[in-house]
């Protein structure tokens, strides 16, 4: 019942005063928020972690984005207006007027191309982690400065989301021009805040950009991000030396936070774009026979998993392969149909010890490799309890980030628990995850399905939203038959800030919201 | 003296080259891929020929001997190299955050001293007596106690009772003394506690010794006040030993309070350091390595020299 409440609220606002909701914003003020994590570049289009993107987006605007408040709307952010041709296989867009950039210069559509080249063709030395989003776009064009023009090699129903990706931030063509790789170690876009200074392993901090296209925004002088471990913030929360933390807390911190900021507390809950998987080696026996691994996905018990799990640490409900609750994923009643999801555990427990038996695996012993930190950590627990219900004996070897990827990406692994975490619910930005290991960087099963990439492709093609979630639904129905990974539970996303910051966004993912233009403090 | 202080500087360098090829090539056998968790981390889609092409762009498909010859170069020229994760140069890297580190340092040392020894002259003076038991139980329970828990102990304590906790970021103490301590005075006292319990056992047990000497007895047997015979007899030669655990215990702190730097948030070396190692940066693992190294030769030799400044038998000639 409580799964049904979070799948039902995009977000829920659990404490939101309701003064605080009709006040004017206040102008003034340096909002200081907590980001764990150093970023490895400056550069948006060259990495997908968190800690450049909540960094950089005070600083970028991007040609369009997802409205604020009404997420997955799409609205333009440089972009004033634009149309899309009755085939899909144009899309205009024309630019906001005097648009400035922070060193005075003025956007134009030169701007955008030589953006977007950029992430579709990376020069020499340049890194571009969006490339595969665009693979259908023909060319960038500009009849005029003020306007651009994508055209495009063949229909993709996800090109509008792509546009609104928050990593596609607006270079300065001119910047561009004179060094390809500028981004990776400057900062300068036409966001509502200009770069001040990054003293690695401390802070970041952004001024207020007079000239910010958004008339009479930000509302804030500037802001600090200030680098510190999950431990360090919850102090530093508590003891009003920050004001926010936006990417998320698990429940025993938001209660610590909670207690020690009493009324001054606002805690924003949401279902988070970010699933916990079991993945397993397709290429190491047993797990290349496919009644292994079945047997493996039926034996957890999800849904009792989430009851308790969840009061426990950032895991929340149990899903199919996009997010629970989004317009994409499957209601409850069909996900019981998939194998691992039913609710009768004696039953999915005998099934999988069937399939052991006469897979020949019945004694099977296997090692599941996992990160050394929460909610991995737990997620890992709970799965091996699960498994050993069904005579499977696991050991735990739990490894730092870089050994984490290191050895899955190498395929020195039995089966992992992984995770994965996308800025949309758009089907191709998470099927992605799970397609071929040929088509697919991130499908680290290491197998290869032509099914499910002809389902891929397909759906990505279909502009209809029903033949195309009817398609997901084939695509994860055919997943979860083969199981080469399979979602445990989704995480719960839980923003922890003092009520003083007003105008921030809640939203399913923590790599959108975050230009902090309509941010503002109010007084105390 | 000059002869002796060559002699010693000459075979710090063999000590180091030691340490240095250890630490490079254990470090390659760790398993974990600076570039991977890079462009892969957090939903990268790169291809692998993308981490192909930065992997080569770092010098890391090239072989190890070379990679090695190539730091040591780069060493020799004071060019410590550039870390793999930000891109920036090592060098400015540390020296961002070496300024907090020694200053936390200096400060548990001298709260540190200011405690130990007249508790652990105290402790012997009455020994086996209520006193020595009550500086006992403090000094073993600083032994006992990490420093990082009590540190956490002390953040629980201001946000409970004061609902404060120490800021966040570093202010250098000219800009903002009040900042700058009202930020690091709690991690050096909960470093210098335990600090101190090291360095108060050894003064105790040195006094203790020291009180059993000839000398000691030959000084009251002269008629000489009690309190000079402890402060100018036994002291100046108990001290040695407690003088190369402070030095020791200094050189540990430059990379050792990697626990409690995350406690309080300080961007110091300690945290530096198990950043970079999460990360399997190298090039700054190596050479933080090789720089604690250096400052525990260096402290070292300070305590050597120390030695002959406060024991006249000790000669370097």
């Amino acid at each position: 019942m409580k799964a049904l409440t979070l799948l039902s609220a995009a977000a829920v606002l659990l404490a939101l005063p309701a003064a605080a909701q009709t006040e004017t914003p206040r102008r003034g003020g340096v909002l200081n928020w907590a980001i764990a994590a150093e970023p490895p570049t400056y550069d948006c289009h060259a990495t997908g972690t968190f800690a450049v993107m909540q960094r950089v987006a005070p600083h970028y605007s991007t040609l369009m984005k997802f409205e604020p408040g009404n997420y997955p709307n799409i609205v333009g952010d440089l972009a004033e207006s634009w149309t899309v041709s009755p085939d899909s296989l144009t899309y205009t867009f024309k630019l906001r007027p005097n648009v400035k950039f922070h060193d005075g210069s003025v956007l134009t559509s030169a701007d955008l191309k030589a953006t977007y080249d950029r992430i579709i063709n990376p020069p020499d030395g340049v890194i571009s982690n969006r490339q595969s989003s665009f693979v259908k776009v023909a060319s960038v064009e500009t009849p005029d400065p003020q306007t651009v023009v994508f055209k495009m090699k063949e229909v993709d129903a996800s090109m509008m989301t792509n546009f609104a990706s928050p990593w596609n931030c607006v270079y300065s063509a001119a910047k561009l021009k004179q060094d390809p790789n500028f981004p990776a170690k400057n900062v300068m876009g036409t966001g509502p805040f200009k770069f001040v200074e990054h003293v690695a392993g401390s802070h970041w901090r952004g001024e207020r950009f007079e000239d910010y296209f958004r008339k009479g925004h930000p509302y804030l002088d500037g802001f600090r991000a200030v680098t510190m471990s999950s431990s360090a913030m919850t102090n530093a929360l508590a003891g009003r030396q920050v004001d926010a933390e936006f990417r998320g807390f698990s429940p025993t911190e938001r209660d610590r936070i909670v207690r020690a900021l009493g009324k001054d507390a606002k805690v924003q809950e949401s279902s988070w774009l970010l699933h916990m998987i079991v993945t397993f080696n397709t290429e190491k026996k047993p797990f290349d026979d496919p009644r292994v691994r079945r047997a493996l996905s039926l034996a957890i018990d999800r849904w009792g998993g989430s009851a308790s799990l969840s009061k426990i640490s950032s895991l929340g409900v149990p899903g199919g392969l996009v997010r629970p609750g989004s317009e994409w994923s499957a209601s409850p009643k069909e996900m019981e149909q998939w194998p691992g999801y039913g609710r009768d555990m004696a039953a999915n427990r005998a099934e999988a010890r069937r399939l052991l038996k006469e897979a020949g695996q019945e004694n099977l012993t296997l090692t599941l490799m996992d990160r050394n930190i929460a909610p991995y950590v737990t997620a890992g627990i709970f799965v091996i309890d699960q498994w050993r219900q069904i005579g499977v004996k696991a050991e735990h070897q739990q490894v730092e980030l870089a050994s984490w990827y290191s050895l899955q990406n190498s395929g020195q692994f039995e089966a992992f628990i992984d995770s994965f975490t996308q800025f949309s619910d758009d089907p191709s930005n998470v099927l992605y995850k799970y397609a071929s290991y040929d088509r697919s960087p991130v499908a680290v099963h290491r197998a290869t399905d032509r099914e499910l990439d002809a389902l891929f492709d397909e759906q990505a093609r279909t502009a209809d939203k029903a033949k195309r979630i009817a398609l997901v639904r084939r695509f994860e129905k055919r997943l979860f038959e083969q199981a080469y990974s399979v979602p445990l539970l989704w995480w719960q996303r839980i923003v922890v800030m003092n009520d003083r910051v007003q105008g921030w966004t809640m939203s399913p993912t923590h790599m959108i919201y975050q230009d902090l233009g309509d941010v503002w403090l109010a007084e105390k | 003296m000059l002869r002796y202080l060559t002699k010693r500087i000459l075979l710090m360098i063999p000590t180091l080259l030691g340490v240095a090829v250890l630490t490079f090539f254990m470090l390659r056998v760790v398993p974990g891929d600076i570039v991977e968790l890079k462009l892969r981390g957090d939903g990268g889609t790169v291809t692998q020929e993308v981490i192909d092409r930065e992997r080569t762009r770092l010098g890391l498909d090239k072989p190890l001997v070379i990679q090695f010859a190539d730091w040591m170069k780069g060493l020799a020229t004071f060019d410590f190299g550039t870390s793999m994760w930000t891109g920036r140069p090592v060098a400015e890297e540390i020296s961002i955050r070496i300024g907090l580190t020694l200053q936390v340092a200096v400060m548990a040392a001298i709260i540190s001293v200011l405690i130990a020894l007249p508790l652990g002259t105290i402790s012997a003076l009455f020994r086996d007596t209520w006193i020595d038991y009550v500086v006992r139980v403090v000094t073993i329970a600083g032994l006992a106690v990490p420093s990082f828990w009590l540190g956490m102990l002390m953040i629980m304590g201001l946000l409970t009772y004061f609902h404060w906790s120490p800021p966040v970021t570093y202010t250098p103490f000219l800009t903002d003394p009040l900042a700058n301590m009202s930020q690091l005075i709690w991690p050096a006292l909960a470093v210098g506690y335990r600090y101190s319990a090291v360095v108060a056992r050894m003064v105790r047990s040195s006094i203790i010794e020291v009180m059993k000497e000839d000398y000691i007895r030959t000084a009251r047997a002269k008629g000489v006040f009690e309190r000079l015979v402890v402060g100018r007899h036994a002291m100046r030669n108990a001290l040695l030993p407690a003088i190369t655990v402070v030095g020791l215990e200094f050189a540990f702190l430059i990379g050792g309070l990697v626990v409690t730097e995350q406690v309080f948030n300080l961007n110091g070396i300690g945290r530096l350091f198990v950043e970079a190692v999460s990360r399997n940066d190298f090039i700054i693992v190596q050479t933080l390595v090789l720089l604690i190294a250096v400052m525990f030769t260096v402290v070292n030799l300070l305590v050597d020299l120390l030695y002959g400044v406060l024991d006249p038998r000790i000669r370097f000639a």
